[in-house]
């Protein structure tokens, strides 16, 4: 210690040895950070700091989980937004701070492990130690006096200690034994099974992707895997488009039904779309039942059906009797009934571009007390949509990308009726309303449904699930197995012989006064199963 | 019998076993209450029995006075064990009259009703399950109020009439991850509840009698707070780290999601990863631990029944009145909600 003082002193003396002063204070430094690091006392304040890092992101929107509730949200909190993202709240689990904790938790962890895996290693042929000088000092003992020889009895302590799975080692008056060594097995295995877990997760997070996509049902439609067919499309940020699977796949038909009566009448179920799919452009074709909990695995990849909603064919036709639009149209439903909403756009028509913006009604009905239609049933007995019309300039031109389910209604004007209301068309299938001025016309020629589909591949994710279970395996035998230690010892004492049993438990959680009643029960029954 | 008689049915166990639960209640306070009259220091057997784990203090002193209330005693302590095992019995009855009321029958897990009355379930049938094996006898009066007050809770503010699930929920994941999920939900509240003794305990000043006199020693409380913990770990793992990541996968597309509920399920564990830890750190060990404990059923209730009400991005589907199809993390679906 002396040594230490003088080096840390600002003497300029040269120190008796040749090292630069600075530099075993810097690998000194080291080693104490690296200690502080790795003790259990801080890696149970960065498991603590880690639940309590974990909380913001579960009360405030995360863009990852939920990119438009975020937006939404900020937008209502125009003071916080800026403060809360440039803490990186609006994505907690890849911000700077939360990273830097689990690294930390991870390196705490790996330093932990590897001198106690090298400890287990060296450990893990070891003899019993020797007994104590005072076998009844120990907390949980007995002691009792027997006729025979010593040696016998210990003898028979042997026999009944192997029986019992001990690792046994004999001294001149005393037995030893051990078990429970796998409880440290067990231990070191969830540690680092928790390191192969958080590989297979930052492998899915990586080199994963995750996308969605919207598709008519009909085998007239159809998808194949390249980024460009996603309507939203999340990689990982070392995520490589070359290992996107070839395969291509169309919705032949799609059924589902809904509940008639009963508290939860008019819930749907049993959703199934029928898939046509190739694993590959030259693939033979195949089919797939795909349903909620259900999925179709693709090589590594997956494909989940996760919503359902209706697109009404719509045509507009303009001033000149020219088509202007005739499509399947997606409207994005707003509640349980598929009540939806959509837009069409039809630049190019004549004399002016058109825009329809409203709402599509599977089972329409109308409400006296809000003025309003609504729908009351998601499947389509009474369809109809209902929208307003936007002449004018709908921003398509400049080049800007749009949203397909929004209309720019910066340079419209809605159309209106002689008595200045809004011209609202209704129309069901079928059905078609002419627009005043001529402008031209509207038609609602049939319905068509849509699914939406997830796709993702997650890299990583059998070694994420066996690291769990490794994990849990490990654990089981962490707490469950309980390590202990005991010892018999006998001497002449008199004409008998003294026998001393004592045990020690060594986890802590163990009860082994009833180990040491068995043991002296064992011993006093006569050896006669030994043959 | 049809749906509706099932739903009755069930509806009159849950009634039937509040009942039970709080005679017994009545019985197990009476039982304390006498037990006040007997000193607790009283003679050398007296003593020695307060060491046997969980036993209840009961001395065999040479009075004969004492000796009559000794046996009322006992004899009020085993008649609301039974009590409870009664209505254990009967809660039971409850459950499985719930899920054959809904049609197709399914597992009593469609609402938050449900799990509570699940929940209370397995606390009242772990700790009878357990009363011999860890002697709970000391724990008898705290946990039958807990399961007659959250079963209250449940009656009064959570009941809704019984209903089909969505289609999400309807998979034998579910079945496997909920059965997990509840059954170590029930092993760290009785643990929780043992912390809290131990705390109590632990600060008491030795006293002639009353309740806390008659816990267990600080060191058997913690012991059996950590078997109870050690048990309710593997298998809180096994239900949101493995059956709940495979169960999200299935339904969702993706295993770990960072939804609320997940997240909170994922504070618990590493919450109590921390007690497991603070129980073999020195400086830690002993009151720290229990605090950590009782900070881990916190998160543990919070997550069960607060998220709910403080979150709406959670997707587990009984949380709200998502639809069947149109929930899940697509922007899309969500994207056009009002
Ligand atoms: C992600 C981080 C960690 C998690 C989730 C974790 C979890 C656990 C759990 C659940 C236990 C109790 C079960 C058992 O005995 O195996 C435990 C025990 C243990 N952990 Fe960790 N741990 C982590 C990091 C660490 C680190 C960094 C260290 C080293 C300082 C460490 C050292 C230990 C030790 C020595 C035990 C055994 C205690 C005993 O003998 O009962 N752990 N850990």
């Amino acid at each position: 210690m002396t040594n230490t003082t003088e080096r840390t002193s600002l003497s300029t003396r040269p120190s008796d040895d040749d090292r630069r002063p600075g530099e075993l204070n810097f690998r000194e430094l080291l080693r104490w950070i690296w200690r502080q690091v790795t003790s259990m006392r801080t890696a149970l304040i960065l498991l603590l700091l880690l639940a309590l890092a974990a909380v913001p992101g579960s009360i405030i929107p995360q863009e990852g989980v939920d990119s438009l509730k975020t937006s939404n949200w900020q937008a209502d909190h125009p003071k916080l937004t800026p403060i809360y993202d440039r803490l990186g709240l609006f994505s907690v689990y890849d911000s700077p701070w939360f990273s830097a904790i689990y690294l930390l938790l991870m390196l705490s962890l790996v330093g932990c492990i590897l001198p106690r895996l090298w400890h287990y290693w060296r450990g893990f042929r070891a003899q019993p130690p020797a007994a104590p000088r005072n076998l009844t000092r120990l907390p949980d003992h007995a002691s009792y006096v027997v006729e025979g020889e010593a040696a016998a009895v210990l003898e028979r302590a042997e026999a009944v200690l192997r029986r019992r799975r001990y690792r046994v080692s004999v001294g001149p008056d005393a037995v030893s034994a051990e078990r429970g060594y796998l409880r440290e097995a067990g231990n070191l295995v969830f540690h680092l099974a928790v390191v192969v877990v958080l590989v297979g997760f930052a492998m899915g997070g990586l080199l994963g992707y995750k996308g969605g996509v919207i598709l008519l049902v009909g085998d007239s439609y159809g998808f194949s895997n390249t980024p460009d067919q996603y309507d939203d499309f999340n990689p990982g940020s070392l995520f490589d488009a070359d290992r996107m699977e070839p395969f291509t796949f169309s919705i032949d038909d799609f059924s589902w039904d809904i509940y008639t009566d009963g508290p939860r009448a008019g819930m749907s179920r049993n959703f199934a779309s029928r898939l046509t799919y190739r694993d590959s452009l030259d693939g033979p074709e195949k089919t797939y039942d795909l349903k909620v909990n259900h999925p179709l695995s693709i090589g590594s990849t997956e494909v989940f059906l996760i919503g359902h909603g209706y697109a009404p064919v719509i045509t507009v036709r303009d001033g000149t009797g020219k088509k202007a639009y005739s499509l399947p149209t997606v409207f994005l439903p707003t509640d349980q009934t598929l009540q939806s909403i959509g837009v069409v756009k039809a630049p190019f028509a004549s004399p002016t571009q058109i825009g329809l913006e409203g709402e599509f009604y599977p089972t329409v009905a109308f409400s006296k007390q809000t003025g309003s239609y609504f729908s009351t049933l998601s499947k389509p007995a009474d369809p109809m949509i209902s929208m307003l019309v936007y002449t004018g300039d709908l921003g398509m031109s400049d080049g800007a990308p749009q949203s397909v389910y929004a209309l720019d209604k910066t340079k419209t004007t809605m159309l209106k009726k002689k008595n200045g209301a809004p011209f609202r068309i209704d129309l069901r299938p079928g059905e078609t309303v002419t627009l005043p001025d001529g402008l031209g016309s509207v038609t609602f020629d049939r319905l068509e449904e849509w699914n939406k589909i997830q796709i993702s591949q997650t890299p990583g994710k059998f070694l994420a699930l066996g690291g769990v279970v490794l994990a849990l395996i490990g654990l089981l035998g962490s707490l469950f197995i309980r390590p202990r230690r005991v010892w018999v010892r006998a001497r002449r004492e008199g004409d008998g012989t003294l026998v001393e049993v004592a045990a020690l438990d060594r986890s802590g959680g163990g009860d082994v006064a009833a180990v040491v009643d068995d043991l002296v029960k064992a011993l006093q029954q006569q050896p006669e199963e030994k043959q | 019998m049809t749906d509706v008689q099932w739903e009755s049915l069930s509806n009159w166990a849950v009634a039937a076993c509040g009942v039970v639960y709080f005679l017994a209640l009545l019985v197990h306070l009476a039982e304390w209450a006498s037990l006040r009259k007997v000193p607790v220091a009283a003679g050398g057997a007296a003593v020695a029995s307060v060491d046997i784990p969980g036993g209840v203090a009961v001395m065999t002193g040479p009075e004969g006075e004492q000796d009559g209330q000794v046996r009322r005693t006992e004899f009020l302590g085993r008649l609301g064990y039974l009590l409870t095992v009664l209505a254990v019995a009967v809660h039971l009855v409850s459950l499985v009259g719930r899920g054959m009321a809904a049609n197709p029958d399914r597992v009593p897990w469609g609402n938050m009703y449900e799990f509570t009355l699940t929940g209370t379930f397995v606390v009242a049938a772990l700790y009878v399950a357990l009363y011999q094996r860890f002697r709970l006898a000391w724990m008898a009066p705290i946990v039958v109020a807990f399961v007659l007050s959250v079963l209250m809770v449940a009656v009064i503010w959570l009941y809704s009439p019984v209903a089909p699930l969505t289609e999400a929920l309807s998979s034998y994941w579910l079945v496997i991850h909920v059965v997990s999920a509840i059954i170590a939900t029930g092993a760290f509240t009785l643990g929780g509840i043992t912390s809290a003794l131990y705390l109590v305990k632990e600060r008491a000043t030795p006293r002639e009698s009353g309740y806390v006199a008659r816990l267990p020693k600080p060191e058997v409380l913690d012991r059996v707070s950590y078997r109870l913990h050690a048990f309710g770990f593997p298998v809180w793992t096994f239900a949101v780290l493995i059956t709940g990541p495979i169960w999200a996968h299935q339904a969702w597309s993706s295993y770990w999601n960072w939804d609320p509920k997940e997240v909170w399920a994922f504070i618990t564990w590493v919450v109590y990863a921390a007690y497991l830890h603070a129980r073999t750190t020195a400086g830690w060990k002993g009151r720290n631990a229990a605090i950590l404990a009782l900070v881990g059923v916190a998160t543990l209730w919070f997550n069960f029944i607060g998220i709910n009400y403080f979150s709406t991005t959670s997707q587990h589907s009984y949380a709200g009145g998502a639809p069947a199809l149109v929930t899940g993390e697509s922007a899309l679906t969500d994207s056009t909600a009002p």
